[in-house]
């Protein structure tokens, strides 16, 4: 970081934002007492992997789009194969290898939200630089993460084929089914990391956060059944949003914006609009399983929660969930008859949205009869709640105007890190400038 | 995917004859860092292999004793993830999970473009520094008597 001053006007600037996926860049500008602008600055083509698809078999969408990101792969797998099942003319809304969906998925929350919670948002409330810095000094925290982390990668590993970019997920269900008995291995560590979650969400409640409301439009899955948001269901919002993924384009539209290479998206409608843990936890607290809703209600967190510092507590709630979730699909899982059903392609259009640990992701294609992909747009969720963090982040700076510039700089990060972006699926490398005059 | 972020791959994927061998372990490693304790967890020596940016002349290799100090600051990583290699190592460190040796092989790297491939001065540093690995490893093994394992981050 460095401050420049002179002729009134100063600059803060860092060369990059920490502990948020991947990197981007924000800039903010101040005149007086008075915020003049505030932009999150993304550099990179975001479309490349869009482009890369094209031309290439409807099969092979999960994994390519799974190599976007290396924190949420399971997420664009997933909504890669609900879209090419939606073109192929096939549902998979229960059953065993909807379980399994299910269960990976958890593995991939628990991964996430365990990464986040521990070691990238927790130094922000303990007054550390990083969880390095923190680990010395709370080296429980720490290891919490990494034995949450450990959690989610093993049902990860084990369901997928392997932790990262895992191979075994296809169109139409899994290249193998594993025996019930293959999953007892998960038990005792998605006990243990229950027990955790459900120590975290007491510890999170318990950090000082700033008495901060905002009313975002908050967007989520709706499950058809009683589950809370995750692998599918229509997408809703406490603005009236109700819409099927296939009516995403005719509702949220994104766009390009002078300084930044990702789109914007917005509700036609209605503008800005927010997705991930907050949405989630407020649009379905009733379908949180009865150990996380007594967990979050234990906490004092209450049954909505408008405080994007508050995430923190939101996401350990979501780690009580995603264990609690997965323990219940192992306890009744038998396999399927075949691990995958077969999809035929057709010349069609297939829609795909589903809920990745920081927000919903949105997979559209257009393939052709023999199955060659057309078209693909990926919306992922920072590119949804971006105009949402620059809204915080301008309330966030206006509020604490006074401070002095490295001070503001950390509340910056912190009010970005509140959505746990990743920059690296929207695009990448983040600097932060805040300039005053 | 990403230029010349795939050096480790690289050098991995000529020393996969290595893995077994006297207890040696050959790892490619994808995703953030801080999932590297977990790799490391229990063995004696560990030789991590990553593309760097220091500004360095591409295709530099350099050879750090990551036990003896943290790496040094100029030498950042390229890597996209959340955490890094350098992060891992001092965590590791802070929580006491540091292996008794760990060596890091950088090479400077220059090209980073999405669906790239690797740059001609880090292609003509793959070979090297996998015989360099090599030996090491070898030599760690006969040094330690115990399992070791060789790791790469990409």
């Amino acid at each position: 970081m460095r401050a420049e001053r002179g002729s009134g006007r100063r600059t803060i600037r860092t060369d990059y934002l920490a502990r948020v996926e991947g990197e981007g860049a924000m800039y903010v500008e101040i005149e007086g007492d008075v915020v003049r602008d505030v932009r999150l600055r993304i550099y990179e083509p975001p479309r490349f992997f869009e482009a890369m698809l094209r031309g290439r078999a409807f099969t092979e969408a999960p994994d390519v789009t799974s190599r976007i990101c290396g924190i949420c792969p399971i997420a664009y797998q997933m909504s890669a194969v609900r879209a090419m099942e939606d073109a192929c003319g096939v549902a998979i809304d229960s059953g065993p290898i909807r379980d399994l969906r299910r269960l990976i998925y958890c593995g991939e929350w628990i991964e996430s939200h365990g990464l986040h919670v521990y070691l990238l948002h927790a130094p922000d409330f303990l007054g550390y630089p990083g969880f390095v810095e923190m680990a010395r000094e709370h080296p429980q925290i720490a290891e919490q993460g990494l034995q949450m982390k450990k959690a989610g990668n093993t049902v990860m590993t084990l369901v997928g084929g392997r932790e990262i970019h895992p191979v075994n997920v296809r169109v139409g269900g899994f290249y193998r089914a594993p025996r019930s008995r293959e999953l007892d291995v998960l038990i005792e560590p998605l006990q243990r990391a229950r027990e955790t979650a459900l120590e975290t969400v007491r510890w999170t409640a318990g950090l000082p956060f700033p008495d901060v409301r905002r009313h975002p439009e908050l967007v989520a899955l709706e499950d058809p059944g009683d589950d809370y948001p995750l692998d599918l269901g229509r997408i809703v919002s406490d603005g009236g949003l109700d819409i099927d993924a296939s009516e995403f384009d005719a509702h949220v539209v994104e766009e390009h914006v002078e300084h930044s290479n990702a789109l914007h998206a917005r509700i036609r409608a209605r503008g800005s609009y927010l997705t991930g843990p907050l949405a989630r936890y407020n649009l379905a607290f009733a379908r949180l399983r009865p150990v996380a809703q007594q967990a979050a209600r234990d906490a004092g967190l209450g049954a909505t929660c408008h405080n994007p510092f508050q995430s923190i507590v939101v996401r350990a709630v979501e780690l009580v969930q995603a264990c609690d979730e997965a323990l219940a699909i192992i306890s009744r899982y038998e396999p399927p008859d075949a691990p995958a059903v077969a999809c035929h392609p057709r010349r069609a259009v297939g829609h795909g949205a589903t809920e990745a640990p920081r927000g919903m992701l949105y997979h559209r294609y257009e393939i052709d009869d023999d199955g060659t992909i057309l078209a693909a747009t990926i919306v992922p969720p920072t590119s949804q709640n971006q105009l949402t963090i620059e809204e915080d982040l301008r309330a966030v700076v206006q509020e604490h105007v006074g401070l002095p510039d490295e001070q503001l700089r950390l509340r910056c990060e912190q009010a970005v890190r509140n959505h746990d972006p990743c920059i690296s699926c929207a695009t990448h490398f983040l600097d932060l400038t805040v300039s005053r005059r | 995917m990403r230029g010349d972020d795939a050096a480790g791959l690289e050098v991995v994927r000529r020393l996969t004859d290595l893995n077994g061998q006297s207890g040696i372990d050959v790892l490619a490693h994808e995703g953030e860092g801080v999932t590297l304790l977990e790799l490391w967890d229990g063995a004696g020596a560990v030789v991590l292999v990553d593309s760097v940016r220091s500004g360095a002349t591409p295709g530099t290799i350099v050879r750090i004793d990551a036990r003896a100090a943290p790496l040094p600051a100029e030498l950042r990583e390229s890597s996209s993830h959340a955490t890094g290699v350098a992060q891992a190592i001092e965590l590791a460190r802070a929580l006491g999970r540091l292996p008794a040796t760990v060596v890091v092989y950088g090479i400077e790297g220059v090209a980073y473009r999405l669906g790239g491939p690797l740059s001609e001065p880090v292609r003509a540093a793959v070979g090297p520094v996998a015989e360099a690995v090599r030996h090491e490893a070898l030599a760690l093994v006969r040094v330690i008597h115990r399992p070791a394992a060789t790791t790469e981050e990409h």
